[in-house]
């Protein structure tokens, strides 16, 4: 998926976009893990309705 | 470039969490309560929320905290929802940031791709397995389903990546090998011969609910983050 399809686009571009998005990808992936994934009863009580609601696996 | 994509992933993420918020009020949300009462009215003992009978009541004493029914768990609701729009603005962004820096064209008809390759990576193909599910209907193990969940997610969205992006006849070919897999394998489905305690239109009502909202969330996530990313180059 980052691999470059064509020689067209500028090098540069795509390294000044890979730090970024490496960035927004992990902050994202951290969120929607508190959000859909995480154990904590706590937490599982807080976002019952949008796990159930999104369809995240829960219970 | 970091400080201009967060802004915008925040911007969309909050408006399409809004649209799925709204939908839910009008259609989930009302199904999740209904069900609840099934669950709870059933002989068999609830796992939470609490039951009515005295043990349960003793129970609930000591269980987590949870938001209060009304506007407090509305209110975490419409938290967690506008969270769940954060995190996935992100990495949508994040991906029409690299499809932009590779030369591809982003805007809102882009950006509208983009959200439906993500309804389907992360709503519809893991309902295919996993059902969109109320309180109160039996399920297999929960890490067991969140484990076929994430691989479902993470195969589906390298089959479209696969499809979509390199348009190579081989790599197409591992793509469509990578979106059937995870069904082939199969995800963990309950003892059916466990009695639901919600009443199955009620759950036939909620598969498309959640599903249709999920759709609007990811039309309108996509749509808006393509827009932003054109406006604010």
């Amino acid at each position: 998926m980052l691999t470059t399809p064509t020689s067209r686009p500028a090098p540069l571009a795509q390294s000044a976009a890979l730090g970024p998005a490496v960035v927004m990808i992990l902050l994202g992936l951290f969120v929607l893990f508190g959000v859909a994934l995480a154990g904590p009863e706590i937490l599982h009580n807080a976002a019952h309705d949008t796990r159930h609601a999104f369809a995240f696996p829960c219970h | 470039m970091l400080r201009r994509l967060l802004t915008i992933a925040l911007v969309a993420g909050l408006a399409a969490g809004l649209v799925a918020t709204a939908i839910q009020m009008a259609r989930v949300w009302p199904l999740i309560l209904a069900a609840e009462t099934f669950e709870e009215a059933a002989p068999t003992q609830g796992h939470h929320h609490g039951s009515g009978d005295a043990a349960a009541a003793h129970a609930a004493l000591i269980e987590a905290w949870a938001p209060e029914d009304g506007v407090e768990r509305m209110a975490y609701t419409l938290l967690f929802n506008l969270l769940a729009g954060f995190g996935f603005a992100l990495l949508i962004n994040a991906g029409l940031a690299l499809a932009r820096a590779s030369g591809r064209q982003v805007d809102p008809m882009s950006g509208l791709f983009w959200g439906l390759a993500g309804f389907a990576a992360f709503a519809l193909a893991p309902a295919l397995g996993l059902p969109p599910e109320l309180p109160g209907m039996p399920a297999a193990d929960l890490l067991a389903r969140q484990v076929w969940w994430l691989a479902t997610v993470v195969a589906t969205l390298g089959g479209i990546a696969l499809i979509a992006l390199p348009r190579k006849a081989g790599l197409a070919l591992a793509g469509l090998v990578l979106l059937i897999l995870p069904h082939a394998v199969g995800a963990p489905h309950p003892d059916l011969t466990e009695a639901s305690k919600v009443p199955p239109a009620l759950a036939a009502q909620f598969v498309a609910a959640s599903l249709v909202s999920a759709a609007a969330f990811w039309a309108a996530l996509g749509t808006l983050s393509g827009w932003l990313q054109r406006r604010y180059p």
